[in-house]
Formats: C-alpha cells, sequence, structure tokens
C-alpha cells in the first residue's frame, strides 16, 4: 500500500516511539509488535502529528535533506502506506 | 590461566529479552480444553504479592524486555492489575492485556486505560453463542465479550481478537473473521491448537482433519487480501501437519520469558513439563540472574546442544529446533529435533497420530479445572 500526499497519518494509542536505552536504538511499539527504527525513519515518524499531510512531511524532510523531493516522497509513501496497511499508523 | 580455544558457549549467547508473559494467575472463569496453563494449576494464596510483581517489572525494564503481557489465567481475577499496569507504564513498558473479558475485566476496563494500558488482546472461542460458550464451558460467556470488545474499541485502545482453533470452531473461521472486522478489532490471531498441557489431553476432541485446515488457510489468505489496511491476521499453522517446525518462543532464552504465578521463571508456558530442568524463582533471584544463569535456560540455548538432522540444517537459527516440550511429549527426549519437522524420523508417525484421531469420532473435553488435572498419561512415544 503507498500513502497519498493528502493522508494525514497519525500514531494511535497502543503504538509508540521510543528510545530502547538497552539497545541503544529507537523502536516502534505495536500490539505484539516492535520495529528497529533507523535514522532515516525515526525522522520521518518524529514528523507525524496527526496534523501534517504526508506532502506536508515530504516538504520538511526534503528542506532539511539533500535529495530530490520525488525520491523522499517515495521513500516516505511507501513507509507510511506499509506501516497503514499493518494497522500501526492511522489515517 | 590458559585455556583452550573453545565453540562458544550457551553463556556467551545470552542476548536481552524482547517480552515476557506475566501470568499473573491462574484463576479463570473459563474453563477451555486447550488452555496453555499447566495441568496443576496454582492457587490463589500460592500467588506472589504486588510489590514482589513490581519489582519484577522493573527488573524485566532494566533488562531489556519492550512488551509486558499481562495474562493468566484471567488477570483481572487480581484486583492490583491496575496497580500493575500503572507500573508498566512508569517503567516504559509496553503493556499487554491478554483476557477472556469476562469475571471483573469489564468493570476494571475503564481504570486500566486511564493507568496507561497499551493494548488488548481477548480471547474468542468461536463465533456464536452455542459454539463458544460450549468451548469455554461458560454460559453467557461470549455475549460478555462482545460487551467488553465494544468498551475497548469505544476508549480508542487497539483490539486484538485471538481465536484458538480446533475441530470443535474450524467451520466458524469464515464468521470469526467476520466479526473481528465488526467489532473493530486490527488484528486477528487465527491460532491453531498448540499441543500441550491441556490440550495435549484433549488432543483427540479438538485435532482437526487436514482437509478442514487447508480449507481454513485458504480463507486467511483469501481475507488477508481483501481486509488490507482493515485487519491484520496472524496465523498459527498447527504443526501436526506441518513442513517446518515453529521456531517457538524464537529460540529457548532467546526472546521471550514467563514468569508463573508463584513466580518460577520459564522460558516458555510450558517448559516445566521437561523433567530434569529446576526452574529459579523470583522470590529468590533477580530476573537478570535468572535470564544469563540459571542452567534450564541455557539448556537449549543457541545451537550447541543439537543433535542431527538439526546440528547441519540450514534452517537451525530459523526454527531452532522446534519445540522441546513437544519433543519431550511425544518421543520422551526434549533435546531430540521436534517431530513436527518433515526432517525428522518420526514426522510421519506424528501425522499419521493425527489424522487418525481426526477422524474418529471426538471424545468430550477434560474441562480444565483448577485441582482437576487428569491422572498422569501414560507415556505416549513416537520413538
Amino acid at each position: 500500500m503507498i500513502a497519498a500526499e493528502t493522508d494525514v497519518p497519525r500514531l494511535p494509542r497502543g503504538v509508540k516511539l521510543k528510545y530502547d536505552a538497552v539497545r541503544q536504538r529507537h523502536v516502534l511499539l505495536a500490539p505484539e509488535r516492535a520495529f528497529n527504527i533507523d535514522a532515516i525513519a525515526a525522522a520521518v515518524l518524529a514528523l507525524v502529528d496527526g496534523q501534517r499531510d504526508c506532502g506536508a512531511i515530504v516538504d520538511a524532510l526534503a528542506a532539511q535533506y539533500d535529495e530530490k523531493r520525488e525520491v523522499i516522497a517515495g521513500d516516505v509513501l511507501a513507509m507510511i502506506g506499509d506501516l497503514i496497511a499493518r494497522r500501526v499508523i492511522e489515517r | 590461566m590458559s585455556a583452550p580455544a573453545r565453540a562458544p558457549q550457551a553463556a556467551d549467547l545470552v542476548g536481552h529479552p524482547i517480552g515476557l508473559l506475566a501470568e499473573l494467575t491462574h484463576r479463570c472463569p473459563l474453563r477451555c480444553p486447550y488452555c496453555s496453563n499447566p495441568l496443576e494449576l496454582e492457587r490463589r494464596d500460592a500467588e506472589l504479592d504486588t510489590a514482589t510483581w513490581k519489582r519484577v517489572l522493573s527488573e524485566a525494564a532494566a533488562l531489556g524486555v519492550l512488551h509486558i503481557h499481562l495474562s493468566g489465567g484471567e488477570p483481572t481475577a487480581r484486583p492490583d492489575l491496575v496497580e500493575l499496569t500503572a507500573h508498566c507504564a512508569r517503567e516504559g513498558l509496553y503493556s499487554n492485556l491478554i483476557t477472556s473479558g469476562i469475571g471483573r475485566a469489564g468493570t476494571m476496563i475503564d481504570a486500566l486505560y486511564d493507568a496507561g494500558l497499551d493494548h488488548v488482546q481477548l480471547s474468542v472461542q468461536g463465533a456464536t453463542v452455542d459454539t463458544a460458550d460450549r468451548i469455554g464451558g461458560y454460559k453467557g460467556g461470549h455475549v460478555a465479550k462482545l460487551a467488553f470488545a465494544r468498551r475497548v474499541v469505544e476508549l480508542g485502545l487497539p483490539l486484538t481478537l485471538n481465536a484458538v482453533i480446533h475441530r470443535g470452531n474450524i467451520h466458524e473461521v469464515e464468521e470469526i473473521i467476520a466479526l473481528a472486522v465488526a467489532l473493530k478489532a486490527k488484528r486477528l490471531e487465527v491460532a491453531h491448537t498448540q499441543y500441550y498441557g491441556w490440550a495435549y489431553v484433549n488432543r483427540a476432541a479438538l485435532m482437526p482433519e487436514r482437509a478442514e485446515v487447508d480449507r481454513s488457510i485458504a480463507l486467511v489468505e483469501e481475507a488477508r487480501r481483501r481486509l488490507e489496511g482493515v485487519l491484520v491476521i496472524d496465523m498459527v499453522i498447527p504443526d501436526y501437519y506441518a513442513r517446518y517446525p515453529k521456531p517457538c518462543t524464537g529460540g529457548w532464552g532467546r526472546k521471550t520469558l514467563n514468569v508463573t504465578p508463584t513466580g518460577k521463571v520459564l522460558p516458555c508456558h510450558a517448559s516445566e513439563s521437561i523433567p530434569g530442568l529446576e526452574f529459579w524463582t523470583v522470590r529468590e533471584h533477580g530476573l537478570a540472574d535468572i535470564w544469563r544463569h540459571n542452567p534450564a535456560f541455557n539448556a537449549y540455548r543457541g545451537t550447541d546442544w543439537m543433535p542431527e538432522p538439526c546440528r547441519s540444517c540450514e534452517r537451525r537459527e530459523l526454527d531452532f529446533g522446534g519445540c522441546r516440550c513437544q519433543a519431550m511429549a511425544l518421543l520422551g527426549d526434549a533435546a531430540a529435533t521436534d517431530p513436527a519437522c518433515s526432517r525428522s524420523p518420526f514426522h510421519a508417525r506424528m501425522e499419521a497420530l493425527a489424522t487418525a484421531e481426526a477422524g474418529g469420532v471426538a471424545p468430550d473435553y477434560i474441562y480444565r479445572t483448577i485441582g482437576g488435572a487428569p491422572a498422569p498419561q501414560p507415556a505416549e512415544t513416537l520413538s
């Protein structure tokens, strides 16, 4: 599943981004699952606030990283879409 | 001191556990004949107290545990469940309530929400009142569960339905999927029965036929495609008919641990069925000490303990030789290759056993009751 630029993603109750001090990395905790979060995914999830739409998240990352907007959009919409399909992110 | 070079031993393989199953109590209003609790159920006066459980939860967080599964029996039978849930939240632990949804669950759920509960896993025994209440051995149970599920969703808590599947409800798999959608669950576990403890003594009453299993798997696969983004369906395949064994608990002493109502710490809920292993208790040891040093945790850790055909198998770190308890139950040897594996010399006999039981007349259930364990069965070995 690919998210749309107009989707407004949010982390619902029961999904938590946490810094795991024992393993020294970020994890996304969800029902019966824990996803290891790399620096890029953590940067995306930090912008998921239930207010911005996916287009605004892509814009913010494009301003921050030296990469073409369309490349960032492809990655972000696929990642958020995947987490929507797994019912981790809501829209 | 000089020591010869040696192969890595189990103690070198100790990582950090990710999940802890807290069996707070064995008390439960339901009497499911496949209950994962042991046949010898603990009574209330033997249970750990609140302060000890809080210490164990804090030690779990320090050890790297991420998810706490608050389970039982029925965990809401303990009045301190709200306090323990709040303690999980304070320690940054993800709390998962594994509940029947009946008894005190309905009156406690709002307080659990306020205490910071993260997720609810609700058992269902079937999709219809008659089927579900007969299997659970509790009249009115199914209707109470539906009301509980609605309240969970109304509060905004994520809901998973867990349905243990066997010959008494396998014809309702399609309706169970529809029920999960109607209740607005996010996840559904279609968990074919695993034959330990109560399920082992009831196996002939529970084992479905191969054709029914195949049909249920096809239904789930079709529903997964149809319901993408609506319902996530996880499936546990019945391993008597499987090609490869399940990687029980992700490898012995590798990812998870289980604390019993009296404080014994186990690699999995069934591991007390293996004779000769001594399990340390949280009354006498810290959790990290047990995880690292209890010989029972190191007994089957890693791959050094493995016999052939596991030892040289390319899947040895995918399924870790399968389930030690199943090897014990069916072969009388906990270190043998799980006969669920098609590479075990005993696999064909295991499948034949399942086929014979599934094709026979189903005996009555031996319902789970405290103090009601059946007399030990004669050792039934395939070997």
